[in-house]
């Protein structure tokens, strides 16, 4: 039930503004190609470069993530309310 | 008569009923005595050898019961009409996981035996449970042999569970400890997934409602990846809600996969055997959802050394191919062209003058050769030697007699000049 994101190709995509997920996913399909090892020179250059970045935006989405947490009220979400109260 | 048939009789001495067989052979006066610790051994060892009273669970009402300093624990369990002494040794105590009370209403396991000194049967006893708890044990297993037969708990319904969860559903009570020890293990864990909880009662009549209600509520608004359905410990009465039938049925519907965390590790409900995962407490279950960001950051770093590795080879692959273009570039070069010509030209140039000079030698002395040569066959050393050269008018030279006619003019030529003659006929 939950909603499946469609594979977006993010190569294009500033790297800050992709979430782990996505991060992930291209840095993996990034080292893939280049250990196919079928690009030019420059390319994979770049690819590296790249790579590089999804690598270090990953370790700060986590250095920085903070548990978010909600609850059910009625229809809707709202912030958890502090321990102890109903 | 009737106790013909039984071969019982009257004992003479004492008029109690007894078998025929017992009786005393005929002594009148002297009647066989038990010893009070004889037939004390006796019930004892009668009431021990009963397997039934060995292993008994008795129901009973509590009363007059004490706890003195030696930790052991006296009570008599009683109902209407009948009471029974009971005592319960100090570590079996230690053990339980209530103290009863005078006026409560348990139940106790244990074995009959005899007291001796106090000439009284007791229940030594190893457990207490709260009244009732035997009846409850019976329905557990009843539900659970019904819903198997279903199929509800096969293996082949029970679908993974997601790697990396992007939201965690949690159906527990607001406020119990089993929620905050589930939020520290998600926040140490994977702070990335988000949390939504789903509040409900789990333990009381509205526990069963209530979780149904938590887990239709949190698909449909909410619509997690994986749902954690959680209470701390406690009795078999307080976990009932989670061996109730129409909570089995919901964990089964569900279109979420749903791991389980109810009570201590050794409590299963029905709920844990439908589930899709039981963990078996609910910080286990935080943890069967998530992954571990240790190991996300070790997965990280090992893309980062491969990628790294390739650079690597691709830049001395780099190095090499430049390499040889370089070479290819200097071999090509007009300055390298001009350098190596310009050498050429001297290695000619040095080999020509060693060359020269011996052919210059070798000219000179065949010339010299020659000229001598020359010398000898020069015509005029001849004439003087006292030859003539004789000539015809045509200039032909004169070399033999058939050569001249009669009366031909001819020309002779000496060493110091020439004169005309006529020849004689």
């Amino acid at each position: 039930m939950s909603p499946t994101k469609p594979k977006t190709k993010t190569d294009q995509l500033p790297v800050e503004g992709l979430s782990y997920e996505q991060a992930l996913a291209e840095l993996e399909a990034i080292v893939a190609s280049l250990e196919a090892n079928k690009l030019a020179l420059d390319a994979s250059m770049a690819l590296y470069e790249r790579g590089q970045a999804l690598t270090k935006h990953c370790v700060a989405l986590l250095d920085k993530a903070e548990l978010r947490v909600k609850q059910l009220s009625g229809d809707s979400l709202v912030d958890l309310a502090v321990e102890g109260e109903g | 008569m009737f106790f013909d048939c039984f071969a019982l009789t009257y004992h003479p001495n004492t008029g109690i009923l007894i078998q025929m067989s017992q009786l005393p052979l005929f002594t009148p006066h002297i009647p066989a005595s038990w010893t009070v610790t004889d037939l004390t051994r006796y019930l004892r060892e009668l009431l021990e050898s009963d397997e039934l009273l060995q292993d008994i669970w008795v129901t009973g009402e509590v009363s007059n019961f004490s706890r003195p300093a030696s930790g052991h624990v006296y009570f008599t369990l009683k109902d209407s009409s009948a009471s029974l002494r009971c005592v319960m040794w100090r570590n079996a105590v230690l053990r339980q996981s209530f103290t009863p009370r005078d006026g409560d209403a348990i139940e106790v396991h244990g074995a009959i035996s005899v007291y001796e000194a106090g000439g009284q049967y007791q229940l030594y006893a190893d457990v207490f449970r709260q009244a009732g708890e035997g009846a409850l044990y019976q329905e557990f297993l009843r539900l659970k042999a019904m819903l198997e037969a279903e199929g509800l708990f096969a293996q082949e319904r029970k679908r993974p569970i997601p790697l990396k969860p992007k939201r965690i559903g949690i159906v527990t009570s607001p406020t119990g400890a089993a929620l905050q020890d589930m939020l520290n293990t998600l926040r140490r864990r994977y702070p990335l997934v988000e949390v939504i909880l789903a509040p409900t009662p789990v333990q009381g009549d509205e526990a069963p409602l209530g979780i149904i209600t938590a887990l239709h509520d949190v698909v449909m608004i909410a619509h997690p990846d994986v749902i954690i359905l959680a209470r701390g410990g406690g009795s078999i009465e307080d976990l009932w809600g989670f061996n109730d039938e129409r909570v089995a049925r919901a964990i089964a519907a569900s279109p979420v996969p749903v791991i389980t965390g109810v009570g201590h590790e050794t409590d299963f409900t029905i709920a844990d055997f439908v589930a899709d995962l039981r963990a078996p407490t609910p910080t286990a279950a935080a943890e069967l959802a998530t992954p571990n960001q240790a190991d996300l950051r070790l997965d990280l770093s090992d893309l980062s050394d491969r990628l790294n590795r390739l650079l690597q080879s691709f830049t001395s692959e780099l190095r090499w191919a430049f390499q040889g273009l370089q070479n290819q570039l200097e071999k090509n070069s007009p300055l390298f062209q001009i350098q190596s010509n310009s050498q050429r030209v001297d290695e000619l140039d040095h080999r020509l003058s060693a060359t020269s000079s011996h052919l210059l030698q070798l000219t000179r002395i065949h010339l010299t050769g020659l000229i001598q040569h020359m010398a000898a066959l020069n015509p005029m050393a001849v004439l003087e030697r006292g030859y003539a050269i004789v000539t015809n008018q045509a200039g032909e030279t004169i070399a033999c007699v058939g050569q001249v006619s009669a009366d031909e003019p001819l020309n002779v030529k000496v060493s110091d000049g020439d004169f005309d003659v006529h020849v004689d006929g």
